[in-house]
């Protein structure tokens, strides 16, 4: 058997290393001075999809959204094992919100085709939102397992897994096709691959809208090479241009505060009802606490 | 159509018991449907709910709209989101409140996807206010206010182009209001029409199990030490812990005393964790300790010992008996404004 799998991906802003130059005067994100990352709970959906091949057989098409230099988590993905790799990138898709990147990337999946199963992280770091699988699955008519901690049974119809919620987990079954998000415990990613790492650290990028199909892979010793990256823009995956980007998301930033702490400043507290009900009432109105 | 302002909650249910969550986002409704001149309700698929049911009632809702099936006994993906995003298109409320859970966060964005509107993940806070895009000022929305980036910044979000504006609101941030049982609901049953084709996640079994710890996820984390292990103390630790939202820590000679399990353990040896509050009971502060915790965005530390090093790293020190200072606390989160 062989199952067509993708897996989404982000490149995000690496949130658990802010530093103070990361915040600009005026409590905005300085995105320029964050490195960015690979989105941790990606890495364990693209691991997990690694594993079902590995297990069943198959193929690992890996797609992500962003700016061109998004590109470089795909090649992340290519050096642990993915077969394919599509870039979705247009200044016409910047701005999105979930609504408008979920709608992005149906549009890519849907050109892209044939799928068994979708693999997204749980949430990505940046927002935290949690809402982009579903909603992929959603606009697709595709049923859906979040918050994935383990799959456990599949076979060429149906995929079985243990998915955690509050109050324990339940295991739930499910007819392909489907999308799963993953968990950060499903599993341990893999790192790259030092063989894999020296066939595409160079490799190029290349704006398509050609139909999907397979001829840019040069079969080389055996195992398909992928020659180039691809590269849709909103023509290339047909999506309506107006349903992209800042002009296709309902939602809207009104106000932005940052909480990082200017210095670190000590004080201290009197340990009266008066003055801790104040450090409270201050943490409260500063939203570190609800 | 000439619109309602009536602010709407689903209904989570666990075990056959409302979740608790839902009655906080009861009453946080009752407040914006005050505000917003309009009415509370509630949206509830599941099965044998009727006794249940009233409770919403006791915190101030006016109708609940009842889907009931017993295949929608245990939460399954598709058929919720059905049952919610009709019940939506039938009553359009102005707003929709679901809880910042696995269910809710499984839901909730099917359900935005569907209806094309937006929706804001995990807020800590709603408010009603004015927005004002180009020349336009939308009069009355809803205000969803959430951390982001890892917690480095409050946003506040709106999304006045589409209705409803929905949002989930993270577990125990909304107060419960007090109960009043003279307070009744209308229970209308709503039917949905499903097709066999929409049960097609099939529950294979449901495991309860107590509620692993998640130090590296958690925001809000208050940690025992030595200081703090003795059972009164870790109690009341651990009730703070509860009403923030937040997961117990420890030091690690409380784990390895045997007291707490070695998933609670922060430092070089345990879990470092950056939350964006940490709250070091009883703990001396050695460079092992600090190892994992000295990322906090806020740290509060209590020791009677005013010369303990923890209080160099600390934002806010407060020199004192662990359980005097934590008692003072609770009361002072459990009374707040
Ligand atoms: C290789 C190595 C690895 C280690 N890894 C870790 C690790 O991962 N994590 C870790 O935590 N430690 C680790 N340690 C141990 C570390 O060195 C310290 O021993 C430990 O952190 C101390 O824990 P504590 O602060 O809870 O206890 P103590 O040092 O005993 O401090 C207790 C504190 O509580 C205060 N106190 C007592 N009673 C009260 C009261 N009623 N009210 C208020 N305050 C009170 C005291 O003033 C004191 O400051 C490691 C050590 C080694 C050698
Ligand atoms: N721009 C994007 N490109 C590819 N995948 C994405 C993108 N945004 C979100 N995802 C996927 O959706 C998941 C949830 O994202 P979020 O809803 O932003 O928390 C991520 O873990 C990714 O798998």
């Amino acid at each position: 058997m062989g199952l067509k799998i993708i897996v989404t991906v982000k490149q995000v802003p690496d949130t658990h290393n802010i530093s103070g130059e990361a915040m600009k005067e005026d409590g905005t994100v300085n995105r320029a001075a964050l490195p960015t990352i690979f989105n941790p709970e990606d890495l364990n959906a693209l691991e997990e999809a690694l594993q079902i091949k590995e297990a069943v057989g198959g193929t690992v098409t890996c797609i992500s959204m962003g700016p061109p230099n998004a590109v470089e988590v795909l090649k992340e993905c290519l050096y642990r094992g993915a077969d394919d790799v599509v870039l979705i990138s247009d200044r016409r898709f910047a701005g999105a919100d979930t609504l408008a990147t979920s709608y992005a990337l149906k549009c890519a999946i849907e050109k892209v085709g044939g799928f068994d199963l979708i693999l997204c992280g749980r949430q990505a770091i940046d927002g935290d939102t949690a809402q982009v699988g579903p909603q992929i699955a959603e606009k697709l008519g595709l049923n859906q397992l979040t918050c994935v901690a383990a799959i456990a049974a599949i076979d060429e119809r149906s995929i079985t897994v243990k998915r955690s919620v509050e109050d324990g987990y339940e295991i739930v079954k499910s007819p392909m096709p489907v999308l799963l998000t993953i968990t950060g415990s499903a599993n341990e990613p893999r790192s790259a691959n030092a063989k894999k790492v020296m066939t595409y650290k160079n490799i190029g990028k290349e704006l398509s809208s050609l139909s999907y199909d397979e001829t840019y892979m040069s079969v080389a010793h055996g195992t398909p090479v992928l020659s180039h990256i691809r590269e849709w823009n909103v023509e290339a995956i047909g999506a309506a241009p107006e349903q992209c980007g800042l002009s296709g998301s309902p939602t809207k930033v009104k106000k932005i505060q940052s909480v990082v702490l200017a210095a670190r400043e000590s004080r201290q507290i009197a340990n009266s009802d008066a003055g801790i009900s104040g450090l409270i009432h201050e943490l409260i109105e500063e939203n570190i606490i609800g | 159509m000439d619109s309602n302002n009536n602010v709407m909650v689903f209904i989570e249910v666990r075990h056959g018991r409302i979740a608790e969550v839902s009655l906080e986002l009861i009453s946080a409704a009752a407040g914006l449907a005050a505000e917003l001149g309009g009415q509370v309700e509630a949206i509830a698929p599941g099965h044998r709910l009727e006794e249940e049911l009233p409770r919403l009632g006791h915190y101030g809702c006016r109708r609940v709209y009842y889907i009931n099936d017993p295949r929608l006994t245990h939460f399954t993906s598709i058929p919720c989101a059905r049952a919610v995003i009709e019940t939506i298109r039938r009553h359009d409320p102005a707003v929709v409140l679901f809880g910042a859970t696995t269910r809710g966060r499984d839901v909730a964005p099917r359900v935005a996807s569907a209806l094309k509107c937006g929706l804001t993940a995990d807020c800590t806070d709603l408010k009603i206010g004015d927005h004002t895009i180009k020349d336009r000022t939308y009069e009355n929305v809803l205000l969803q206010i959430r951390p982001a980036f890892g917690g480095n910044i409050v946003a506040t979000i709106v999304s006045p182009e589409s209705r409803p504006s929905m949002a989930t609101v993270r577990e125990g941030v909304m107060k419960m209001g007090t109960p009043d049982p003279g307070r009744e609901v209308e229970i209308i049953p709503e039917s949905i029409p499903f097709s066999d084709d929409d049960f097609i996640s099939e529950i294979i079994e449901i495991v309860r199990e107590e509620k692993q710890v998640n130090l590296k996820s958690a925001q809000i984390i208050v940690s025992a030490g030595m200081g703090a292990s003795d059972p009164e103390a870790l109690g009341l630790a651990r009730e703070l812990a509860r009403i923030l939202g937040g997961e117990l820590g420890c030091s690690r000679p409380v784990v390895d005393a045997g007291i707490l399990d070695k998933e609670h353990q922060v430092g070089q040896t345990g879990v470092t964790v950056r939350p964006n509050l940490y709250i070091a009971c009883g703990i001396s502060g050695q460079i092992q300790h600090r190892a994992g915790m000295s990322e906090a965005k806020r740290i509060i530390a209590i020791n009677r010992d005013p010369h303990a090093p923890i209080f160099a790293l600390a934002h806010y020190g407060i020199v004192g008996d662990v359980k005097d200072v934590l008692n003072k606390m609770i009361k002072a989160y459990k009374t707040k404004a």
